[in-house]
């Protein structure tokens, strides 16, 4: 149901390395979930609106009214990497 | 298709930073210039557990966006979550909007609007060379103090037809955020960014060519310029009977040179779905009600308004409504003399940017006051056209007071029988056989005596009064 | 005092403090040494001393918290090894509510990562164990508070339901969870999986201190959009009796395969129990409760695919030092994050994936809308349905690990109201082989104090004896 090629390209999308070792038993499980899942198709569904939130919110919206930020050494503090008041990354490339 | 002649098809992409208090889904206050990463909260930089509430303030600016554009103005509208990982985008999505947007359609200028949607802006990535960390390993820098940031972005369809009329346009959107109060709209700054999408398609046909998109252009020179050599680039390709590749670009004003983004063109899947932690915003009429109070005078308005209330020749007028600068500086003009005739204002002003370029009036030496001084001296004479344009060149060199100028240099118009009358016959006597010819009813050789009493006068008097007073001495009807 | 400060149950010792008869920090200090002798492996943190508990309606009954809730300065790894050491600036609402009312912080409790999971074996911390079989699982993803609670080591519980990791581990513990109606409690700070499906709840040894608890709870805030204000106070229960109410049971779902025997049995007892108390009970449908699971197992990974992108080894958590950002990035959440959790973001990236959506992502919502409304026609003829939480007693460490499909199968009965959003609870019906067996009773949304009522008066007909576990771990 889901071959080697698509779970790499969803493994890419996902940004999640799958190892040589893991791609076949990875692609049997999840073969064997999305198996279970399409069960959904036996359902009639013509006509029926999806829902995407439950429940009634109307009045959601903020005021424009600023609040405190944090400390810029608190905001660091957990950064795996640091430099001059900063994120540090690997640049992304092709750019 | 080689042999046919291609017309470019244009369409632009506009992200406007919108001028609110705080952030889009926080309650930072939005800075320009902060030490880094001294404008974050939970939500902004993606803590685990941080949920984002959307600002009404950037929802009733989009509102205000929507009605000048005239935009059809959703009832219900949803956020999306837009799925890519980037170090810039702190939650691995950006909250955007996709099959609701705020606004729908609409139109400014002779161009229609596609959409209008509301957005939050990406972080800052500097780049910062060697990591340090691995060797030979690149690094950059993420800043969160833009992350968040509202955003409106407005799509054009793609209905431009130069690269002229591109930024001719901007400038009239440009002018339109302005006057709406809802943007700083400084493209240096970043707050107004431009994408163009970029196609040709032989002239008369409707067929739409692969298009590249133009990315990320920061001046009105910058567009103009990138779209011309995008424009150029795709004909060179089509002319030589090979097809253009649809792709990222990028122009780099200093070598005018045209380069893809992407090294590898990533195939892109966004994953959009509902927003789950943003409920749907319901466009109460209260809400329409209020963004409608706070429209002020826009474009087309002030365009009809200077033609109709002020006289305005069209041209003037449109130069003035789509560039509110302009427009402002020019009722600053006619504000510091009520008596002045507004036509004569609007060519003084037009006169004065012509030598601007792009610097703005406003921002230059020559004050409204000024100005509107120089344009009574010509309309009372003391001053002539030529005079008068030598007192512009030097206020828009060091400033002053024209009065001042024309006294100090004695450029005050010659004129009046009693003053230029001696000088007409002088340099009539000099040349009697111009005189003959004159006399005779050929006026060829008139300039030649015009000619010379400039030269006597120092280009202070009025080629209209010479000729009149030549005709007077020679007894010429 | 002190030998019997175990016995007493959240609302009890409350009231002994307010009375003069229990001293608070005795309290606190009673609790945190069970914590800090845990063999359950339930606590991932345990307070040190009593952080100077704020006076108010609870008494200072010390309170263990799902370590998915954000508590500032104090660990909160959400099960992650992702999030191994991260301790966040700020503190959720929810602990920051019931920290407000006067319940400090006791501990940080062990829970499946993210909370995926119906066993606890998905933590980065190691599984939790059973206090009723140190050999069987106690249920997930609130494992560790449920365990916590049921084992004595606390005398009361947050946690967090999605899909039921609320009430599958209260009834395999044998113990008193509740699921909100989703809205009612902030979420704001709850490290999020399936953001429109998260509530967050109390587990307690009894009905009156889930009542108590959850009356602290509720509330709108101003920093979750999706939050509501409950419309009425929250009461203590005090019925003993189901007089002229209507209570449903979807017979084709509760007679189904998979159910247990012994479970079925102590279902049919506790309807018995009702109709002796005045209730009545009908029958109904759910027909699309086959499929509820299904649109689960699709919506809850894609939203959870998009959650997790944010644990990317740039600003907190676990890095994987590369050269290069993809190789990072990548590299980052393959040893983050654990094998379950990989396989949902798999799942949820693909449906959400061009050409898919409409078959996964856009199917799974509108099936969630006919399961609403199918909740919602029910509930136009009775007043709650009820049915057994689980369709097992507790399970073996070790026994479904291999098959994730049947472990989603923990989640059978408690799936529907996750996705039409409806409250529900889950009390103890009685034992089966020595394990507890858990009956839940739903109702519409909002109905919180009518669900409390009826869960009250079985209890008290039922007489589940739950000292058995927090007397000793
Ligand atoms: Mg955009
Ligand atoms: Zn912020």
């Amino acid at each position: 149901m889901i071959d080697r090629d698509e779970l790499l390209h969803v493994a890419r999308l996902a940004r999640l390395a799958l190892h040589e070792d893991e791609l076949e038993t990875t692609a049997a499980e999840l073969s064997s979930i999305l198996g279970h899942v399409a069960a959904i198709d036996q359902l009639d569904l013509d006509g029926v609106e999806p829902t995407a939130h439950i429940g009634d919110v109307s009045d959601s919206l903020r005021a424009d009214q600023p609040r405190p930020s944090l400390a810029r050494e608190v905001a660091l503090a957990p950064a795996p990497a640091v430099r001059d008041d900063g994120f540090l990354v690997p640049s992304p490339q092709g750019e | 298709m080689a042999g046919a002649e291609l017309e470019p098809v244009i369409g632009l992409e506009i992200h406007v930073q919108l001028r609110t208090a705080t952030k889009m889904f926080c309650g930072c206050a939005l800075g320009f210039g902060e030490p880094p990463n001294t404008r974050t909260c939970p939500v902004c930089l993606g803590l685990p557990g941080a949920l984002p509430v959307a600002n009404a303030e950037a929802i009733h600016y989009g509102l205000m966006i929507g009605m000048a554009l005239e935009s059809e103005l959703a009832p219900i509208s949803t956020f999306h979550r837009k799925n890519y990982f980037y170090p810039d985008l702190p939650k691995g999505y950006q909250i955007s909007q996709f099959d609701l947007p705020l606004c729908s359609g609409g139109k400014l200028g002779e161009v229609n609007i596609h959409r209008v949607h509301i957005e939050e802006d990406a972080a800052k990535l500097n780049h910062a060379g060697a990591s340090g960390r691995i060797e030979g390993a690149d690094s950059s820098i993420v800043d969160f103090n833009r992350g968040g940031t509202p955003l409106a972005e407005i799509v054009t369809e793609p209905e431009l037809g130069s690269a002229e009329q591109a930024g001719e346009w901007l400038r009239l959107l440009r002018t339109t955020l302005r006057t709406l109060g809802v943007s700083d709209v400084n493209m240096e700054e970043g707050s107004l960014r431009c994408d163009a999408n970029i196609s040709l398609r032989p002239v008369g046909t409707d067929q739409l060519g692969t298009k590249t998109e133009l990315k990320n252009m920061n001046s009105f020179r910058f567009i103009e310029r990138g779209i011309r050599a995008e424009v150029d680039r795709q004909r060179a390709i089509i002319e030589a009977g090979e097809t253009v590749t649809q792709e990222t670009l990028h122009f780099d004003p200093k070598s005018e040179s045209i380069t893809s983004l992407r090294s590898k063109e990533e195939a892109h899947d966004y994953r959009y779905f509902p927003e789950p932690d943003l409920p749907p915003v319901m466009i109460t009429g209260e809400m329409l009600a209020r963004a409608s109070a706070a429209l002020p005078e826009l474009p087309a308005a002030r365009e009809l308004r200077y033609i109709e209330a002020l006289s305005l020749s069209p041209e003037s007028a449109r130069l003035f409504a789509w560039r509110a600068e302009l427009a402002d500086y020019f009722d600053a003009v006619c504000a510091a003399d009520k008596s002045l005739d507004r036509q004569l204002a609007a060519n003084w002003v037009t006169e004065l940017q012509g030598r601007l370029g792009e610097e703005e009036a406003e921002d230059s030496k020559v004050t409204a006051a000024a100005l509107a001084q120089l344009a009574a001296m010509v309309a009372s004479s003391q001053i002539n056209q030529g005079g008068a344009k030598q007192v512009l060149d030097q206020l828009v060199a060091a400033g002053g007071d024209p009065a001042a100028i024309v006294a100090d240099q004695g450029l005050e118009a010659v004129g009046g029988a009693d003053e230029l009358a001696p000088i007409v016959a002088a340099a009539l006597e000099a040349n009697p056989e111009l005189t003959e010819r004159l006399r005779g009813g050929d006026m060829k050789p008139i300039g030649v005596i015009i000619g010379e009493v400039m030269k006597q006068t120092r280009g202070r008097a009025d080629g209209k009064e010479v000729t009149a007073l030549v005709r007077e001495q020679l007894g010429l009807s | 005092m002190a030998s019997d400060i175990g016995a007493l149950s959240a609302a009890a010792a409350a009231a002994a403090i307010a009375d003069g008869g229990l001293a608070r920090d005795e309290l606190f200090e009673h609790y945190r040494a069970r914590a800090a002798a845990d063999q359950l492996n339930a606590f991932t943190w345990v307070a040190e001393a009593e952080p100077g508990a704020v006076d108010g309606p609870l008494g200072g009954v010390p309170l263990a918290v799902k370590d998915l809730f954000c508590t500032e300065g104090i660990p909160s790894q959400a099960g992650s090894k992702i999030l191994a050491g991260y301790c966040p600036p700020y503190t959720a609402t929810a602990v920051a509510n019931l920290e407000a009312a006067g319940a400090p912080l006791l501990g940080k409790t062990n829970q499946d990562e993210f909370a995926m999971g119906s066993s606890n074996e998905n933590s980065a911390y190691g599984p939790v164990l059973n206090p009723w079989d140190h050999g069987r699982v106690p249920g997930g993803s609130s494992g560790g508070s449920a365990a916590a609670v049921a084992g004595g080591l606390a005398p009361w519980a947050l946690g967090t339901d999605t899909g039921g990791s609320i009430r599958q581990p209260a009834a395999l513990c044998g113990i008193v969870g509740l699921k909100p109606t989703y809205g009612a409690v902030s979420r704001y700070g709850m490290i999020a999986f399936a953001s429109s499906l998260d509530s967050a709840g109390p587990l307690t040894r009894d009905v009156t201190d889930a009542a108590l608890c959850y009356r602290h709870l509720v509330g709108r805030d101003s920093a979750d959009a999706t939050s509501v204000a409950f419309p009425e106070p929250i009461e203590i229960p005090s019925s003993e009796r189901l007089d002229g109410v209507k209570l449903a049971v979807p017979t084709a779902l509760v007679e189904g395969e998979g159910i247990e025997p012994g479970v079925r049995a102590s279902f049919e007892a506790a309807l018995e129990t009702a109709r002796g108390l005045g209730a009545t009970i009908i029958s109904c449908e759910i027909p699309s409760a086959p499929y509820a699971l299904s649109a689960y197992y699709v919506i809850a990974p894609a939203e959870a695919s998009s959650n997790l992108s944010r644990f990317d080894g740039v600003r907190y958590g676990l890095r994987v030092e590369q050269a290069h950002l993809d190789e990072m990035y990548t590299e980052t959440r393959h040893d983050g994050f654990g094998a379950e959790v990989k396989r949902r973001i798999l799942i949820g990236t693909y449906a959400l994936s061009s050409g898919y959506y409409d078959a996964y992502y856009g199917r799974a919502q509108r099936v969630r809308t006919v399961v609403a409304q199918d909740l919602a026609s029910i509930f136009e003829q009775a007043d709650m349905i009820v049915t057994p939480t689980s369709p097992t007693v507790a399970f073996g460490l070790g026994e479904r690990t291999a098959d994730p499909l049947s472990m989603y199968l923990s989640d059978l009965f408690t799936i529907p109201m996750s996705l039409a959003g409806t409250p529900a609870i889950s009390i103890p019906s009685g034992l089966s082989e020595g394990l507890p067996v858990g009956l839940q009773i739903c109702g519409p949304a909002f109905s919180e104090n009518r669900i409390l009522s009826a869960a009250h008066a079985l209890e008290q007909a039922i007489g589940f004896d739950g000292s058995v576990t927090w007397g000793s771990d």
